[in-house]
């Protein structure tokens, strides 16, 4: 720790950081805006001047940029002193001689850093009275908004988007004062992770285009903290809502999370809460149980006639949900008693999670957090690809491979906050990263090395790993010479690493991958390594299911095949992307009664008897638990109209009807707010014993009140409905949680999981978060990052997975077919948004030009392929990167019912082959 | 007079072979190489020498070198770079060698490269000088058919290799880290320093960028010593100095001359004066990013350490004449728009400031200033000051402009005052809008 002096003040700070960031850390106002807290200082806007002294005599100082320059011991600056003032309000006068005065119809107003800073500064009067400069904007897709002409060229944008996300499609073009930062030309911007230049950009060049399709002012938003639903990574989200519409998605801080970003299927798939197929009234399907049942009698209350059923029941069978809130599973498994509850998922990943479960729990090795991946100074990938299934994992993994070049630019004295110099000494140095899969995609350009083979083989190469480094795990002895090569490659590395990750997962469908990677991580452990893993699971909570148990989907239709039920519930689940359509059918075919609790129209809701409308997570309390076994919860952000309700709520109602004639309320009918979902789920399972550690519960008040989720400058709420009345309606009681429906209420510091938006004063944009920060970019102050469920058993000596798969053979007739995810594309809800539909491809079948010379197939040409009993219409992709023997099917939606891997006789599977080109 | 740099260049504008050069003694310095000049002493003889850099800054070249980690722990490979960007308005002194004598920039190249223990060296090359292009091109090629490149120098195990690379072309390359960004095939964006490039620079790894004239001097140091050296000057700083003059002159052109020569020697002894019918008011002593020197300072010696800061700097001491004839708000106007136009847009105060003071002085020039302008154009030229701006580009921008403030402000009243330019009749300053 270093001792500075800001303006005659003693301040104690990490002399490991710059002046920009010291005082920032302490509260003090110094404007800023090329240097960002994750990517360093570079010292192009120079808006960050301070006047340094030599020491306590010297009185004139000189002006120095506060991010250039170390907090060394003693250094001695004034942020106040007139001459550094007048320099930074030059500074803004300079930035604004272009910049338009179209404030009050910018989508950044309200929110906006260069207003900010303007206001800082103090900067008012305009002096410049010549012409502006003008540019033409671009058509950046259905993500981003472009207004070039807004631009103070902080060059945040491109090194965001190229240095930190991997992007090669955003630039900087021209010089002096006719920069152009686009590009090339029109055109969507690839990178999945572009939607973070909306925050990065410190004024309205980029703005969410999702938003602007529904615009509100930002102060106007009611906000409560969300968890990204859309993978199993847990991304801590704002969601913001008016008059009934949710409006935006925007990163919300979590140190050990996601940090300061998310990934473009986070940010903007929200719109399935605003779909035009949600589920809003509570209904009996008429038709269908009078075909069943024999009567035609109307029913006007679906919940008691859904009680009705299954009080009548002879047995139930109760499917939950890998996205649906723990909570919920929870109601529903209560309702149902343990034994009737099934995970709603299929035999082979229920297998799979069990197998991660027991790796983590029972393993020595911890699990990362993508905070821990982000600081690994070796990856080894099998299997996963994370691009397209863990986005946020892939960006983490972007940064870990700085981690060992960054120590040989530590021994050039060089500060690592010094971003320009750390990558001139690094150049394209990168560490470890070793990526095996069966598909190619630009994230393999930062890999040391890649492996494209069938999940044995990965799972071989894993094995191989393992048992070269650690003593007495099992190796592999028949290896061709390149894998047996490219196995010692792998082993040096992760040995020479000390803080190694290994990640598996469960798309690829193979239970040897995940043994294999389990065996890398213990037997890098046994040499003394910090090793962790990191699993990649299929949904936002299908970690919390599986700590919670059940059967399978299969043993469900079991149950109701041999008649041991014949009512089923089932939460937030569309079976028909679980199995195939024919079990499907068959088990509501035979079903008496199908109860579905769900938030918008699937194949499965069109089965329901009773269909009862689910809150989605923005309009519901909640628990996930993400892959790394981190619960952490989400609030409610508005009520929905119709009979839009929380599932666990629904659940609770139900089974309050169901025992309503008994008298008895126990159970989850003994519910009567969140907080008793929350208390049951602690005493469900014993694995989740601490989740009532995750925030703090409903009676949780500061100084007697609740925390408001509207925004301390909204506007117009009391003339909202004055053509009516001018009576201000009250608003709605919130009895779940600490939070109110109001802007009234506590503002001040509070337990993280309660912050909903960073504001503070004079800091409106979401650079605010500086202010919640003891050191800029560290933890948030007292900050309660989720509670890790899951911790390894520290003591214990690796018990080896012995069960080394064959290598894997092509045959003649039978291809592999095996799961391409996609980022847009493969994840159920954020399909249903309209911005993410628009970039989800074609559907399409990857082959190895080999096995397309063989099956005389062009590239890119058209087939019609039957796949389970259904004709699909396919693109065909000839890529190296596919294995021989196997094709690659995309998981989007045309495709979503395919099972997936299995094995097809494409000879025969491929009816037609147009042979048309694609355009 | 001995001008060691210039006696052999032919004077029909004809280039040197190798064999000519060999014949005059070039390439002999570096069978000094072979015996037993170690890098270190080559390194403390050319600071012995007092050779400091002719790009403009007059760093001592020595000194430089000395920053450059040597030994087996030094990072590999290192890197010397000849700064032939020579893109500073008036100044024409580099190609003058590079044209007339190229063999002596590979042979000062391979000198330094050795002091450095660097094995690979870079000439950056002012993309227009096409027929310095060409000549290097040929001497380079002569160099490595003869040994000097490419092979382990006789005696020494010392291998170097060179390559020429043509700039596409912005002033800002001149910049010594802009140039290594710019040789890395990334923006020409100048870097932060610390670290210097001695220790990260060209692809990371320890460089040196040095001006072309001044690469030239090494092998004669080497050959002749640094007692000869320092005789050649006048002053304490060693040897000649490639003095040129434009302008209204009767004789404007080039000299090498003693270093410490003065400005009125070089403009009435070998400029022959000013040309008829026009009076001296002015000159910018090397480049146009040097402060104007007026009657007062003509007898200053020109070299690095005659002239007081409170006066300015010597820069390339190739100078531009400013008379009475031409109106000095419209010249400083033409030089600030060179600058705005060459900004590389990486900091604010450069990027903003530059276009805005260019306008400004349009605006003199159009009739339409006021007061207030005054204090704008003072108001940059006090901002936009060393540590202020990111590189040198923006203070080196001000320096003419500061300067003709203070000298020539009643010219810039009268602008106001009659609402124009007092020279626009008669002045053949070209007027180019901003």
């Amino acid at each position: 720790m270093a001792t500075i002096i800001v303006d005659n003040k003693s301040y104690t700070v990490d002399e490991q950081q710059n002046l920009l960031a010291a005082c920032l850390g302490h509260g003090l106002n110094v404007p800023y805006f090329c240097w960002h807290p994750a990517m360093g200082s570079v010292g192009a806007c120079r808006q960050c001047a301070v006047k340094q002294f030599k020491d306590d005599r010297d009185q004139s100082g000189r002006l120095v940029m506060s991010c250039m320059t170390p907090a060394t011991n003693g250094t001695r600056i004034s942020i106040d002193d007139p001459e550094a003032k007048a320099f930074r309000a030059s500074v803004i006068e300079w930035l604004m001689v272009n910049h338009p005065h179209d404030c009050p119809v910018c989508d950044e107003g309200g929110e906006c850093h260069l207003q900010d800073m303007t206001v800082m500064t103090g900067h008012v009067y305009r002096r410049y009275r010549y012409q502006k400069r003008t540019h033409r904007n671009q058509s950046l897709g259905p993500f981003i908004r472009h207004e070039m002409n807004r631009c103070i060229q902080c060059y945040r944008c491109v090194r965001y988007y190229r240095d930190y996300a991997g992007g090669r499609d955003l630039n900087v073009f021209g010089s002096h004062d006719a920069l152009y930062f686009g590009r090339e030309q029109d055109g969507t911007l690839e990178n999945e992770f572009s939607g973070n230049l909306v925050e990065v950009c410190p004024t309205g060049v980029f703005t969410d285009k999702t938003f602007f399709h529904h615009y509100t002012r930002k102060w106007d938003l009611q906000a409560a903290q969300s968890i990204c639903p859309h993978c199993s990574l847990g991304c801590n989200t704002t969601a913001g809502e008016r008059s009934g519409t949710l409006r935006r998605i925007t990163n919300r801080f979590n140190s050990q999370v996601n940090g300061y970003f998310l990934c473009d299927r986070g940010r903007f798939g929200y719109e399935y809460v605003n779909s035009p197929h949600r589920i809003k009234r509570a209904v009996v399907r008429q038709e269908r149980h009078a075909s069943k049942l024999g009567t035609t009698e109307e029913v006007s209350q679906p919940l008691e006639f859904a009680a009705d059923c299954v009080r009548k029941a002879r047995g139930i069978v109760g499917i939950g949900s890998p996205r649906a809130s723990l909570e919920a599973n929870v109601a529903l498994r209560s309702l149902v008693g343990p034994q009737h509850f099934y995970q709603g998922i299929d035999e082979q990943e229920r297998q799979l999670l069990s197998t991660i479960l027991k790796v983590l729990q029972t393993g020595p090795v911890p699990s990362a957090s993508i905070h821990d991946a982000e600081q690994s100074d070796a990856v080894f990938v099998l299997g996963s690809d994370l691009l397209n299934e863990a986005p946020r994992l892939a960006l983490a993994l972007l940064q870990s491979i700085r981690q060992q070049p960054m120590e040989q630019v530590d021994e050039l004295k060089i500060p690592r906050w010094d971003e320009a110099a750390v990558r001139n000494a690094m150049q394209n140095r990168r560490g470890p990263l070793f990526l095996a899969g069966f598909q190619r995609t630009w994230f393999h350009e930062y890999a040391t090395d890649t492996y494209f083979a069938a999940p044995d083989d990965i799972a071989r190469l894993g094995f191989a790993v393992a048992g070269s480094i650690g003593e007495g795990a099992p190796s592999v002895p028949d290896l061709s010479p390149e894998v047996r090569d490219l196995t010692q490659r792998i082993a040096e590395a992760l040995t020479h690493a000390q803080r190694p990750l290994i990640i598996a997962g469960t798309a690829s469908g193979s239970q040897a991958t995940i043994e294999a990677a389990a065996n890398v991580a213990w037997a890098l452990q046994q040499q003394g390594k910090q090793p962790r893993l990191s699993f990649v699971l299929p949904e936002c909570n299908s970690a919390g299911l599986a700590l919670l148990g059940g059967g399978s989907l299969n043993d469900a239709f079991d149950a109701i095949r041999q008649g041991k039920a014949d009512t089923v519930i089932v939460l937030e689940n569309d079976l028909y992307r679980r199995a195939d359509q024919a079990n499907v059918d068959a088990f509501f075919e035979t079903a008496q009664t199908v109860v579905v609790i769900d938030s918008i129209e699937h194949r499965t809701t069109a089965h329901a008897d009773v269909l009862l409308p689910a809150a989605t997570g923005p309009e519901s309390d909640g628990t996930f638990v993400n892959q790394e076994g981190r619960a952490q919860r989400f609030y409610q952000v508005f009520i929905q109209d119709g009979d839009i309700k929380e599932s666990w709520r629904w659940l609770s109602d139900l089974g309050r009807a169901t025992s309503q004639e008994s008298g008895s309320e126990s159970g989850v009918a003994a519910w009567r707010n969140f907080d008793d979902a929350v208390s049951a789920t602690a005493i469900a399972v014993p694995e989740l014993a601490r989740i009532g550690e995750v925030a703090p519960s409903a009676s949780f008040r500061m100084v007697g009140q609740k925390f408001p989720r509207q925004s301390e400058r909204c506007s117009g709420r009391t003339s909202l409905t004055s053509h009516l009345t001018m009576h201000e309606p009250p608003p709605p009681v919130d009895h779940d949680s600490p939070l109110g429906f109001t802007m009234e209420g506590y503002r001040g510091p509070l337990p993280s999981p309660l912050i909903s938006q960073f504001w503070a004063p004079g800091w409106n944009s979401i650079q605010a978060v500086n202010t919640y920060q003891d050191e800029v970019g560290g933890p948030l102050r007292d900050e309660m990052p989720g509670v890790r469920l899951i911790e390894p058993v520290a003591t214990k000596a690796a018990d080896w997975f012995t069960t080394i798969p064959r290598a894997f053979q092509p045959t003649a007739h039978q291809w592999l077919l095996l799961p391409l995810s996609a980022v847009f594309g493969s994840d159920e809800l954020s399909n249903r948004s309209p911005a993410i539909a628009e970039r989800i491809g074609k559907p399409f079948l990857s082959l190895h030009p080999s096995d397309g010379a063989q099956l005389t197939l062009e590239d890119h040409s058209t087939i019609d392929l039957v796949l389970q009993g259904t004709t699909y219409c396919l693109v065909v992709h000839l890529d190296p990167s596919t294995p021989v023997g196997t094709a690659g099917l995309s998981l989007v939606p045309e495709v979503s019912g395919v099972r997936v891997p299995a094995w097809v006789d494409l000879l025969k599977a491929i009816q037609t082959e147009h042979k048309r080109r694609a355009a | 007079m001995e001008r060691p740099l210039t006696q052999h260049i032919h004077p029909d504008g004809t280039t040197r072979t190798l064999r000519e050069y060999v014949k005059t003694g070039g390439y002999s310095s570096l069978q000094r190489l072979s015996s037993g000049l170690a890098p270190k002493d080559l390194q403390r003889l050319v600071t012995d020498a007092g050779l400091r850099g002719r790009g403009g800054g007059g760093f001592l070249t020595g000194t430089k070198w000395s920053f450059v980690p040597m030994g087996p722990d030094a990072h590999k490979p290192k890197y010397i770079v000849a700064n032939g960007d020579e893109m500073e308005p008036g100044t024409f002194k580099d190609r003058v060698l590079m044209e007339g004598d190229p063999h002596g920039l590979v042979e000062g190249m391979i000198l330094a490269g050795y002091a450095i223990d660097a094995e690979v060296g870079y000439i950056f090359l002012r993309g227009e000088y096409h027929l310095s292009a060409q000549r290097l091109t040929e001497a380079i090629a002569e160099a490595y058919a003869a040994g000097y490149l490419g092979k382990p120098l006789p005696g020494t195990g010392f291998r170097f290799d060179l390559h020429l690379h043509a700039s596409a072309g912005r002033y800002i390359c001149g910049e010594e880290t802009a140039l290594i960004n710019a040789l890395e095939g990334k923006r020409a964006v100048p870097r932060a320093k610390p670290p210097f490039p001695q220790t990260v620079g060209l692809w990371g790894k320890p460089t040196v960028v040095q001006n072309v004239e001044t690469l030239y001097n090494v092998p004669h140091i080497v050959n002749q010593g640094s007692d000869w050296y320092h005789r050649l000057s006048r002053t304490q700083d060693g040897g000649t100095k490639i003095y040129g003059i434009s302008g209204r002159v009767v004789n404007p052109g080039w000299w090498e001359l003693p270093l410490g020569t003065t400005a009125r020697e070089v403009l009435e002894r070998y400029a022959g004066g000013m040309a008829d019918g026009v009076r001296f008011r002015g000159l910018l002593p090397g480049g146009i990013s040097t402060a104007f020197m007026t009657e007062e300072h003509l007898d200053l010696p020109l070299d690095f350490s005659s002239i007081p800061p409170e006066v300015g700097r010597l820069g390339t001491a190739t100078m531009i004449v400013l008379d009475d004839h031409t109106c000095p708000v419209g010249f400083v106007l033409n030089l600030e728009k060179f600058f705005a136009r060459e900004s590389c847009g990486w900091c604010t105060p450069c990027r903003e400031g530059l276009p805005w003071v260019a306008r400004i002085l349009m605006s003199f020039e159009e009739g339409r200033a006021t007061s207030e302008d005054l204090s704008l154009l003072k108001m940059h030229a006090k901002w936009l000051a060393p540590g202020h701006t990111f590189c040198g580009l923006a203070p080196g921008a001000m320096a003419p402009l500061q300067s003709a403030l203070k000298y020539f402000h009643d010219d810039f009243e009268r602008h106001i005052s009659t609402g124009g330019c007092p020279w626009s009749k008669k002045s053949s300053q070209q007027r180019v809008l901003v």
